[in-house]
Order: structure tokens, then sequence, then C-alpha cells
């Protein structure tokens, strides 16, 4: 376990650097120049030239990449071209919006996963399953847009019991709080239960094919015990990774959501910084974003072979 | 074994399992449904390529007197809240979506199989190199890489395209990596070697044929996703510019008459739906063909 642990953490570096080094080149090689944005398309070309030299623009690219990469594992992310804020600093403020999103759909997700997939395994092949299988297949076709006006329409115009859009904090109240999620948490776990559900599904199906199973039976264990706790658990392991790979999409991957339900969280500031044309706001988010991504998936990674050991031994 | 969990995942989560004994009623039911998504895509494909010629107003014609108006003989869908007809708007939006939706992946197809296929047959350090770059673009969200590359590039169809095809080459990569190795180590490669053949002539004569079908299978659920990331980036407004109809920035004006005209956000969703829905299925349909010619021998 060690040994898979040290190779796995010795093959982050690099993808690591190529990380830092693909979203440095966005930014320096793309056109669309800091300078031009900051002092505007009419400025002097002595001020840009001016401020070029101020924010080192002029230095070969090597430099200016070291020089920024240097900073940033300092957790130094630069300011906001905007605002002035630090970028670190919005993105650690915006941080336990997209987090408490994140949880809360995987949560909805995982809700209509489970009872479905084990409602769909038990009889495979049946009505409850073919159905179920069927809405999973189309629900995978649904842009997330869609589902999104779908319920405002439904919550916020006809129904009317929730705000279509806003945000409370926490100090506010739980149920204030709650209540700006729900939409949100909603529209994302209806994206992501369809794939949770076919994994568990298969899963269970295998397993419940298992010669211990058949032995819980026979010992004449109650078919539910059976199937919640014999069959569940050793079923699961896809179910958990396919969970953790998805919240470490969504930290930047919510971004649709957070701009629809006006959520404050990262793939707002992601958004803003784009509409703005803040260059090292984009820069500072994207490169968290994907690193974190990494991280993540080397967690989920490192998890799976902890708790399967043929994939440590490269079985598989 | 990097990667592994991620791709077993997927793969898993993708191939329909513990099949159904495929009796003749749900095997009509199944040629019905894909069928109908033929058609669709056909309907959405003559709307695309015949938009311009089809007796419908101009999608960008503004009659402010006339917004939001019922459905009618003039105007089949009603008109948005500018009074521009909402058919003639979808119409236009399907060769936005359409265009995009397929030239896109068609540019990943195009890079990811040369990548894939290369580093499948010579394998050593291209192989190496060529994963170790795949890795690194995985690691952003694709949407997060699209809007920040739109940020910088500028808005338009072309470059949307360019920028989506691009963000498709990793996928394509390993589709065609994993494929080129399973086909790689069969006698008839081992054969058509040592009849001295060039690995050129080897690549695309004998796998080529082979890797061609999941890959053409995968094609056609990339248009799908094309498709969604297409609508998303323009529904944020930073697709195609306006006042061109794109069936996502129809949902996001739509959006702001949605307690007195839903269907205006409602129409343009639905129809991207519905592709996305026509599409999924037959890649589907292709790939457990593909698979069922790969497990037969």
């Amino acid at each position: 376990m060690g040994g898979f642990v040290a190779r796995r953490l010795l093959y982050l570096l690099p993808v690591l650097l190529g990380v830092a080094l693909l979203t440095f080149l966005i930014g320096a090689l793309l056109p669309g120049d800091i300078a031009t944005t900051m002092l505007g398309e009419d400025a002097t070309p002595e001020a840009l030239a001016e401020l070029r030299r101020d924010l080192g623009l002029d230095q070969p690219l090597a430099v200016r990449f070291l020089g920024w990469l240097g900073q940033a594992l300092q957790g130094d992310l630069g300011r906001s071209l905007r605002t002035g804020q630090s970028v670190a600093g919005a993105i650690a403020e915006r941080l336990p919006v997209t987090i408490q999103l994140v949880v809360l759909a995987q949560v909805v997700a995982l809700g209509l996963a489970i009872p479905i997939a084990i409602g769909c395994a038990v009889h495979a092949g049946g009505r409850f399953d073919r159905f179920f299988s069927g809405v999973a297949f189309a629900s995978l076709s649904v842009p997330t847009v869609m589902s999104a006006i779908l319920l405002i329409w439904l919550f916020a115009v006809r129904l009317e019991w929730l705000p279509a859009t806003g945000y409370a904090p926490l100090d506010e109240g739980l149920a204030a709080n709650l209540a700006g999620f729900a939409m949100p948490a909603l529209t994302l776990g209806l994206a992501e239960w369809p794939a949770l559900m076919r994994v568990l599904r298969t899963d269970l199906i295998a397993t419940l094919q298992e010669d211990f199973i058949a032995m819980a039976r026979a010992k004449g264990l109650r078919p539910s015990r059976v199937l919640l706790v014999h069959a569940l658990k050793p079923s699961s392991l896809t179910l958990v990774t396919l969970t953790g790979l998805n919240v470490g999409r969504l930290l930047g991957g919510a971004v649709i959501v957070e701009q629809i339900f006006a959520l404050p969280g990262i793939g707002r500031l992601l958004i803003g910084s784009i509409y703005a044309r803040d260059l090292v706001t984009l820069q500072g988010t994207v490169l968290f974003v994907a690193t974190a991504f990494v991280f993540v998936n080397m967690a989920v990674d490192l998890a799976y072979a902890g708790l399967d050991p043929r994939i440590r031994r490269g079985a598989r | 074994m990097r990667g592994s969990t991620r791709g077993s995942a997927v793969v898993r989560a993708e191939t329909p399992v513990a099949p159904h004994p495929a009796t003749g009623v749900r095997r009509a039911r199944r040629d019905w449904t894909l069928r109908l998504a033929l058609a669709w895509i056909g309907m959405m494909t003559f709307a695309a390529v015949a938009g311009p010629w089809l007796p419908l107003p101009d999608p960008n014609h503004m009659d402010m007197l006339d917004p939001k108006a019922a459905w009618s003989t003039a105007h089949w869908f009603g008109t948005d809240a500018f009074g521009r007809d909402v058919l003639s708007r979808l119409v236009a939006g399907a060769r936005v979506s359409l265009a995009v939706g397929v030239l896109a992946p068609l540019v990943g197809l195009a890079c990811g199989t040369a990548l894939g296929m290369a580093a499948g047959y010579f394998r050593g350090r291209l192989d190496t190199v060529v994963t170790g770059g795949i890795d690194v673009l995985l690691a952003f969200p694709p949407l997060v890489l699209t809007l920040a590359t739109v940020a910088y590039l500028g808005q338009s169809a072309t470059k949307l395209t360019l920028i989506l095809g691009f963000i498709f080459i990793p996928a394509f990569t390993r589709v065609a990596r994993a494929a080129t190795l399973t086909w790689a180590q069969r006698e008839f490669v081992h054969a058509a070697k040592a009849l001295g053949a060039t690995h050129l002539r080897i690549l695309l004569r004998e796998l080529l044929p082979n890797v061609a079908m999941p890959l053409i299978a995968f094609f056609l659920v990339a248009v799908a996703v094309t498709v969604v990331a297409e609508g998303a980036v323009s529904f944020l407004g930073l697709g195609v510019p306006p006042p061109q109809a794109s069936w996502g920035g129809m949902i996001a004006e739509g959006r702001e008459s949605l307690d007195s005209a839903p269907a205006l956000a409602f129409l343009p969703a639905i129809v991207m739906f519905v592709t996305v829905l026509a599409f999924n299925l037959v890649g589907d349909a292709l790939r457990a063909r593909t698979d069922a010619r790969r497990s037969a021998p």
C-alpha cells in the first residue's frame, strides 16, 4: 500500500505542473492583454508599456511562468483587476457555498439512486427495472439548463414555494439557507442520479448472484436484511468512487447552476471574472479548480485502493 | 493503473448489464424508438441545412408590436419577447447547435484517433507523453476550460467549435488508444508485420477499420454532449453573439418571461433535450452492436 501511495503521489507532480503550465499559457498566449483590459482600449502606448513593465509582462514567458508559479505555491494567486481583492481570499470566501451545494446535490442524487437501484436490482428485467432504467437513460440527456428552468417554473412561478434565486448565509437561519439551496441542489441531483443508479444496479445484480447471498438466504434471513446488509455494502464500492469523483468535478462544474440560481460560489466567481474580463481572477480560479479536482481524484483513487486490494496490486 | 478507477466507473456506468432476454416485443419497441430517434435527427439536419431556404420569417426580424404572440398560422410557435418568430429561431438555432455539435467532435475524433492509435501502436515514450498530456487536460472540468478559453479568444461559432473540439481530444484519444491496444496484439497484425507492411499501412489498413466502430459510437455520444455544452455556453451568453439565434440563448431569453410565456423557454429546451436523447439512443444502439460483435469470436 505504501508503495502504491508513493507512486500515486509521485505521478501527481508532473500532472500538477502540466495543469499550472496550461492555465498560465491560456492567459499568456491567447489574445487579450491584461494591460489593455486595465487601462481600456484608448490608453496611450506609453502608459500601456509602463503598466506592462510594472506587471512584469515584458519579461520572457518562462520567467513570468516561474514567478507566477512561485507565488501560486505560496498561496498568492494575485489580486483581482476589478476589485483589488486577493484572488485566494475570494476563493476562500466562496468555497463553502460551493461545497454545501455539492454535498446537498450528492444527498439528493444518492437519495434517488440507492432506493431505485435496489428496486431495479431485486427484479432485474422486471417492469420496475425497465421503467426506471429507461427514465435514467432519458435523464442522462436532460440538459441542466432545462431541469433548472422547469424547477424554477414549477416551484417559484406556479407554486410560489421557493425563491427563484437568492442565497442566505447560514447565520440568517437554516430554513432560509436551505430554501436558497433547494432548487440548485435538486437540479444537480437530478443530473447526477442516473449514473449512480446504473452503477449501483449493475453491481447489486452481480452481488446478488454470489454464493454468500444464497448462503444468507438459505440461513433464513429476512430478504430485506440480505439486501440491505449483505448485498448493499459490497456493491457500493463503485458507487462511492463515482460519488467522490462527482464531488471533485462539481467543485468547478457547478458553474451553470450557480449562475442560474445566483449562488455566490466558485462557479459564479469564474463566470463573473469572464464577464468582467478580470483575467487574474479567472486564471487563479481555473488553477484552483483544476488542482482541487486532481487532489480529490487522487484521494478517491487511494480510498478505492485501500478498500479493494486488487487495485493496488495492479490486478485491474 | 492510473485513472483505472475512473475508467472502470465510467465504462461500467455506460455498459448495459444484466442483459434482458430480448423478447420479440421488446426488440420491436427498441427498433421503434431507434427509428424515431433517426427520424428526429434527420428532421433537425434538414432544418439546419435547408433553414435559410424554408418559407419562414426572418429569425432576427423584430416586431415590437407583436411580442409574445400566441401560436397562430402566421407564427406557428408564436413570437418571443422581441416579436421574433419562434419557429424561425428554433430552425436557426438548429443550424448553430448541429454545426457546432457535429464539427467539434469531428475535430476531436480526427486528432484523438491519430494520437490514440499512434500511442497504442508504438507505445514507449510517445505513449507516456500522450497519456500524460491527456491526464493534464482531463484535470480541467470541461466547461471551465471551455469558458476560460472563450473568455480569451472571443465569441464566435467557429472559435467555439475549435475549443470544444480541442477539449474532446483526450476522450477520443483514450478510446482510440484502448481499442488499438487490444487489436495490435492480434494475429492478423503480426501477419501483416511479417509480410513487411509499413507501420502506416498497418495502422490504416489493419487497425483503423477495427478501431473505427467504437470511435463512431463514441462520436455520436460526443455530439450529444457537445449540443448540451453549446447550449450551456450560449445560455451564459458566451456562445454565438446575439442576435443570432441559438437554443441556449433562447432558453436564457425565455427565462425572463417564465411567468407570462413559459413556452419561450420550454420549446428550445425540449428541442435540445430530444436532440440530445436521439443522438444518445443511436450511439447506445451502435455501441451495443459493436460490443456484441467483439464478444462473438
